[in-house]
């Protein structure tokens, strides 16, 4: 990884001008170029007027982490937030990686979690010298002092962040500042507005795909329908017939068209006469993948965990079940599709691109342009919404763009846009999954074995990461949790890691999109089998106190075992994710479908110390909805010679709002370091909904989509 | 061939192949961008605008077709209803990532000036062709009747 700046010196005396404010929050005056003479550390900045700029050195696409950066650190400053603004940090691996990761990048929800620290002492520290620039201007001992709201005071004296700014600059940052105790917080745990609410809701905040330069050149590519594909013949002439069109050129990746605008782009596209050779491309249909997978899960695959003797305590139960469960390929399709902006002029390069891997995808571009890093920038932008799909291992988008630059010359800026159906047809999903389940319970219903074996790719293989992703055979997000949620007296978990050409990715939640599911809901079965109740069975047998704690929040805010409406059913299901604790209950009735109607899901989380509770309700709600869409109603399928069936929304269905379920949250109050909550209100939602629909039908669904023909 | 029309109130004319959907005449040629895309098959309600004041999918119409018509953006869209909309959006944050967002307001703005008390099921119709995939939609629904409230209904 390449370090972009040449030092943190350099970088704070390249901040004394901030020109512009990249992100204001609504009613802040627009770009005016002014002073900003204190820059304590790589954090914080407090210019002359008053305004203190948080740099966010997570890439801000739905999840709140610029919210939650700038409220750590203001809450620590005393700062007050109408005065907060926010700005994204350049690619810089020395000042802004994520700590859990040694580069700039943001996944795992671990924006908070990394950064809980690094922001707090950011905040104290800048704090602690505009307390000692005011001590020094009126001559009084720090310790009379107060610090609250943007304001430094003393007796009568009294003066704001910026009018002490010019002061502060000049002194020490303490070694180490001190922190607040909780009960001194003023903003964390409190629901403060979103950085980003007003732009987002006017039309006004820029993403990649919105950036313009002069002469810039639009970009449509038209990739293989198989993976693994190639083009072996390119017939363009209609495509450059179109007019607008510039050029089309023939990339590994696919056939660029590359036109005055987008529209033209397209059309050329749409024009263009290809004929691809298939020779090394996967060609499995989804159904031919479902039996081979299907076939290893039988079989006990490399160990992942084991207790006791399970083939015994299978033989002597009283009663068993088995069962197999298919999870298909899904896309992320976040709604800015995959899209960069490359320039290249005197010899500098710029980059504009919603980033979730900065360092590396700028690196990654500047190898295949042959720049030095140090010549090179990234302006990170806003992101449409990712879910995962914006940080893959190899980081083959940004290399794409830059090789559409590259094969245009390099003379004009590229903006290179993926359509919609490159993004469904484009790969890296969520794996295809097959899990095989065995489970029984003795004469008084207790769980007395539990053998489970899933077979799928691990997206780390054959990547800089597999090292790290796949050790001792063992990919852990194929079985992630599994082995952490229950006591079992005699259990077996096993995985088999697959081969495949379609190139699969983490997906909001990842591994837990599949592992929950099966575990929620087939132990729901064997609780129901025994005479078990679904949340005191689970209780009884959960290792861990808060994950028990948010399951007796969860049926104490719905009611659990109070009356349900005629006609509807309630389920229930719990799952740690990212550190983070989830219950969910959900109540459903038979839609039109056929398939479930969510009406409502309630839901208990325990995410350490709460530091925006509208966030991490925003985020529950997000999770549930986007886990619910999928679980319900979205698949991708290979079909005939490996060609994905689906393009576009009307066949990669998407939840809409007349499918979304009313949803209420209790947010535990801990005290706990804070950990993610981007992924963790997703796992528990389809298991909650399969068991309230099990109850409600006597259906097991144990292959999703829900809509898919087989659970009829 | 050159199109004529009124976009956020002031003439405006594009001259060029008459079948570009308005969407990328908007973004592409005019440099309003607050109009996205998100699909170009009318499925995602990114790209909505207001044609004479009611809802439109500029992804699927021919810039042609608004030849000596009213169209409103984000950008250009005003008056009460508008600002009902946009700050009970703000107020209780709905945005997530965003993209979808503009899309959103115009279609809630169209259906609130169509109908001031509207029920969940006139909300579930207007804004069914809008897909949010941070699946914002609880606060979308909620922004939608706070907005109504405050216009009085
Ligand atoms: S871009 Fe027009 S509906 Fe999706
Ligand atoms: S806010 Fe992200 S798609 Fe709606």
């Amino acid at each position: 990884m390449h370090a972009l700046l040449p030092s943190r010196r350099a970088f704070l005396q390249s901040s004394g001008l901030v020109l512009g404010l990249a992100l204001p929050m609504r009613g802040a005056a627009k770009a005016a170029a002014t002073a900003v003479p204190f820059a304590p550390n790589a954090f914080v900045r407090v210019s002359t007027d008053n305004l203190v700029t948080v740099i966010i050195k997570h890439i801000e696409m739905g999840q709140g982490p610029a919210t939650g950066l700038a409220t750590i650190l203001a809450d620590e400053m005393d700062a007050d937030w109408s005065q907060i603004r926010v700005e994204f940090a350049p690619a810089n691996d020395p000042l802004y990686k994520n700590l859990a990761f040694g580069t700039m990048g943001t996944g795992g929800s671990s924006a908070m979690s990394n950064s809980w620290m690094q922001m707090r002492n950011a905040g104290a520290s800048a704090r602690a010298m505009l307390a000692e620039a005011g001590a020094r201007r009126w001559g009084v001992p720090v310790s009379a002092v107060k610090v609250s709201k943007g304001v430094v005071s003393s007796g009568t004296h009294k003066a704001s962040f910026g009018e002490l700014a010019a002061d502060a600059a000049g002194l020490k940052p303490p070694e180490k500042p001190i922190l607040k105790t909780p009960d001194q917080w003023t903003l964390i745990g409190t629901d403060l507005t979103k950085v980003d609410s007003a732009t987002k809701t006017d039309g006004s905040a820029m993403f990649t795909m919105d950036i313009r330069r002069p002469g810039m050149v639009h970009t449509a590519i038209l990739h293989p329908p198989a993976f693994g594909g190639k083009a072996s013949k390119v017939v363009d002439a209609a495509a450059l017939a179109v007019p607008g069109v510039l050029a089309v050129k023939t990339l590994p990746q696919g056939v660029v068209v590359y036109a005055k605008d987008s529209y033209s782009a397209m059309k050329g596209r749409a024009a263009l006469d290809v004929t691809w050779d298939l020779s090394a491309a996967e060609t499995r249909t989804s159904e031919q993948l479902y039996n081979t997978f299907a076939e290893a899960a039988s079989q006990p695959g490399n160990k992942v965990e084991a207790s006791g003797d399970v083939a015994a305590a299978l033989k002597g139960a009283a009663k068993t079940i088995e069962a197999t469960y298919l999870f298909p390929y899904l896309a992320h399709a976040p709604m800015e599709p995959m899209d960069a902006v490359i320039e290249m002029k005197g010899g500098k390069l710029d980059v504009w691109m919603g980033s979730q891997f900065q360092v590396g995808e700028l690196g990654a571009i500047c190898a295949t342009l042959g720049v030095k890093p140090e010549d090179a920038a990234l302006h990170e932008q806003y992101a449409g919404g990712s879910f995962g799909r914006r940080v893959t291992p190899l980081m083959e988008f940004a290399v794409e763009a830059a090789s559409a630059f590259k094969a245009y010359g390099g003379a004009a800026p590229v903006k290179h846009v993926w359509m919609r159906e490159n993004d469904i047809r484009g790969g890296r999903y969520r794996p295809l999954t097959v899990h095989k389940v065995r489970g029984g319970i003795d004469a008084a219903g207790n769980v007395v074995g539990w053998e489970q074996v899933a077979a799928a790719q691990s997206f780390f293989k054959n990547t800089p990461m597999e090292a790290m992703g796949i050790q001792k055979g063992i990919d852990d997000s194929i079985t992630e949790g599994l082995a952490d949620a229950y006591h079992f007296p005699n259990s077996y978990i096993g995985q088999h890691i697959m081969e495949g050409g379609v190139p699969t990715l983490w997906w909001r939640s990842v591994g837990n999109t599949h592992t929950a599911y099966v575990m929620e809901t087939f132990l729901d079965e064997l609780l129901a089998l025994g005479g078990k109740d679904a949340v005191a069975g689970r209780r009884a047998l959960m290792k861990e106190a808060r994950l028990k704690a948010v399951l007796s929040k969860v049926a104490e805010i719905a009611d659990w075992g109070g009356k349900v409406a005629a006609g509807r059913a309630r389920g229930v299901a719990a799952w740690k994710s990212f550190g983070s604790y989830v219950a969910q209950i959900a109540e459903v009735s038979v839609g039109p479908e056929g398939v479930p109607k969510v009406h409502k899901v309630w839901c208990a989380v325990d995410c350490g110390i709460p530091i925006n509770p509208n966030v991490i309700r925003a985020q529950i709600e997000g999770g549930i909805g986007y886990g619910l869409g999928h679980a319900l109603y979205s698949e991708v399928v290979l079909g005939e010679g490996g060609v994905v069936q689906q393009g576009n929304f009307d066949s990669y269905r998407s939840l809409r709002i007349g499918e979304m379920p009313a949803v209420e949250v209790a947010i535990i109050k801990s005290t706990e370091s804070p950990t993610g909550i981007g992924e963790p209100g997703l796992p528990p939602a389809a298991p909650a909904v399969a068991n309230a629909w099990r109850k409600l039908t006597g259906k097991t669904v144990r292959r999703l989509p829900f809509i898919h023909g087989d659970n009829a | 061939m050159a199109t004529d029309f009124t976009l956020n109130g002031k003439p405006t004319r594009f001259d060029g192949d008459p079948e570009t959907p308005l969407l990328w005449v908007l973004r592409d040629h005019l440099g309003l961008t607050g109009t996205k895309y998100g699909c170009g098959v009318a499925q995602c309600g990114a790209c909505t605008v207001h044609l004479d004041g009611k809802s439109r999918r500029s992804c699927v119409t021919p810039v042609s077709t608004v030849a000596g018509k009213n169209v409103t953006t984000i950008e250009g869209v005003e008056g009460k209803t508008a600002e009902a909309v946009q700050s009970a959006w703000v107020a209780i944050d709905v945005p997530q990532c965003g993209f979808c967002q503009s899309g959103q307001v115009m279609s809630a703005i169209a259906l609130l000036a169509q109908k001031k008390r509207v029920t969940d099921e006139d909300i579930d119709n207007a804004m069914a062709g809008n897909i949010c995939r941070c699946a914002t939609y609880v606060r979308i629904r909620q922004a939608i009747h706070d907005a109504s409230a405050k216009l009085g209904a």
